[in-house]
């Protein structure tokens, strides 16, 4: 029996529970602080928490301060981090085991990035290809409104040089691809 | 001819389709016959992973199912834009480790009636695939227009070098195979320390700040080093520096004006082929000064004939009619010049 509050024993597994749905070689629980993430990240200067200071606070069991934090939504996923840490940490994966309990548990302060994954992700399940157009408007509009105006050259560019197609493109096996889909996710939740 | 089955992604169709017509041609050139994977899907770039882990897994390893079916003959699949040459071959290598992650792909993929055993085809990035399967030898051999006197700065982004699942590469940080293949065409390669540095990514749509700086700190550097134009290896790389340059420049107040095309494009101008069979034209921070330097052309623009029998309707934005409502000032209009970064 454990001696701990309900509320304490729950974040105390938040490191567990993080490595586990990474998968089974995160390395996660071996972080030694050192750093070298946070000092080679190309966007930590706008992340809340920097990796280092992430992975301290999910090792206390900060639930919420973990799950809230924009960190993982500022990861651009260009691996530095990865190649040079010293214990080999799966860090791009962590960032995107994050994302996931954030969006499932709507833990997130901002939605800007978490609409624009799902925005995209919706975009692959309607069409099986994504929809630059499509994604961009329904984003932009949503999010950055007053951005639309010093937007508009690069917008017109674009399509008149066409290199965005005005219509999506859906592939011929969408219902197999849905099928996989999901299957995958009764897989994700057992 | 050797075959490979390709594997375009997404951009081709639409902001990278300069890099998908040039490396058709050049492809053929120096013997690389690419069978596109019938019915390939979006391998959910850095987007689905984000959200269903399982899910994004299974989007990608369908591919691989469908490449693994109809390789026929061919040896590999090659992937020309680098976040879906690192997404196949991410999945590819964890499928590998036969840890459990494998058997979910392949339960999630019987639901469509189809599978995928690890391992079975390699998968290249069309840079790799030139340099170490076809060889620098070949690509001099078939330069007949040499680059020479064009700086160039090898920018070969994130996504291919790292995390080298494949292993591939010289260097996850200094990788050197975008400078040799430049270097074999005859261009002057500038020394580019920042080639790996990421361009931003996705944040030009979630956090527009991070991804100005981004952009302007690879494109500063370029400029600093006398760079007549930048190369690049992955279509959200020349997206993001092309496409957002100008509104980088209106937020930072910077008059940068830096053009990035992709290596496949200089390769088609050093095999002697013409600048509008490889895409030219479609950037939107215009390579026309910096490929003159070589005798190249942009293409100009074709303007349509007008239709004889087509009823008098008023231009849209047209050029007599609106600008003579415009008491003699010449009307703006938002074309070519002013998305090249016109606004000072």
């Amino acid at each position: 029996m454990s001696h701990l509050a309900p509320q304490t024993e729950k974040n105390f597994k938040l490191m567990e529970q993080v490595a586990q749905k990474t998968g089974s070689d995160s390395k996660l629980e071996t972080c030694i602080q050192c750093g070298t993430c946070g000092g080679s990240c190309p966007s930590a200067m706008d992340m809340e928490h920097t990796p280092r200071k992430l992975f301290a606070l999910l090792r206390a069991g900060e639930r919420e301060e973990v799950l809230s934090s924009n960190t993982p939504w500022v990861c651009v996923s260009c691996y530095f981090c990865a190649v040079r840490c010293p214990q080999e940490i799966k860090i791009p994966d962590v960032m995107y085991t994050l994302k996931s309990m954030a969006v499932a548990e709507g833990a997130y302060r901002d939605s800007t990035a978490s609409d624009f994954s799902r925005t995209f992700v919706s975009m692959v399940e309607n069409y099986g290809r994504s929809y630059e157009l499509g994604l961009a408007t329904r984003h932009y509009l949503r999010h950055f409104p007053l951005r639309l105006p010093s937007m508009a050259p690069m917008g017109i560019g674009l399509l008149s040089k066409k290199r965005l197609n005005l219509k999506p493109k859906k592939i011929q096996g969408i219902k197999q691809l849905n099928a996989i889909l999901d299957r995958a996710k009764e897989l994700e939740a057992a | 001819m050797s075959k490979y089955l390709y594997y375009p992604g997404c951009s081709m169709e639409g902001s990278g389709k300069a890099y998908h017509n040039s490396l058709m041609p050049v492809c053929e050139k120096i013997g690389l016959e690419l069978q596109e994977i019938d019915d390939w899907n979006c391998c959910g770039a850095t987007e689905y992973l984000g959200i269903n882990k399982i899910p994004a897994y299974a989007l990608i390893g369908r591919n691989l199912a469908l490449a693994e079916a109809q390789s026929n003959g061919a040896q590999d699949i090659v992937a020309p834009c680098s976040a879906c040459y690192l997404n196949l071959t991410k999945i590819d290598s964890y499928m590998a480790k036969k840890n459990g992650v494998d058997e979910l792909i392949n339960d999630a993929l019987s639901a469509g009636g189809l599978s995928y055993e690890p391992g079975q085809l390699g998968i290249h990035h069309l840079l790799d695939l030139i340099v170490y399967e076809i060889g620098l030898d070949t690509v001099k051999e078939k330069v007949v227009r040499p680059l020479t006197g064009l700086r160039v700065a090898p920018y070969i982004g994130c996504m291919a070098p790292r995390y080298d699942y494949a292993k591939r590469w010289s260097d996850s940080e200094h990788p050197l195979e975008l400078d040799w293949l430049l270097g074999a065409l005859g261009a002057e390669v500038v020394d580019y320390p920042l080639k790996t540095h990421c361009c931003g990514g996705h944040m030009p749509q979630i956090g527009p700040d991070t991804a100005y700086e981004l952009i302007h700190r690879l494109v500063d550097y370029a400029e600093e080093v006398k760079t007549d134009i930048m190369v690049a290896v992955c279509p959200m790389c020349q997206m993001n520096i092309d496409a957002y340059q100008n509104e980088t420049n209106q937020h930072l107040g910077t008059k940068h004006k830096m053009p990035i095309v992709f290596f496949t494009q200089l390769m088609g101008l050093a095999f002697g082929m013409r600048e509008r069979d490889l895409g030219f034209g479609s950037e939107l921070v215009s390579a026309k000064e910096a490929i003159q330097k070589i005798g190249s052309e942009v293409p100009k623009k074709k303007r349509k004939k007008k239709d004889k029998f087509a009823l008098p309707m008023p231009h849209p934005l047209g050029n007599g009619i609106l600008k003579n409502g415009t008491n003699g000032k010449e009307l703006i209009l938002p074309t070519e010049g002013r998305a090249r970064g016109g606004r000072a």
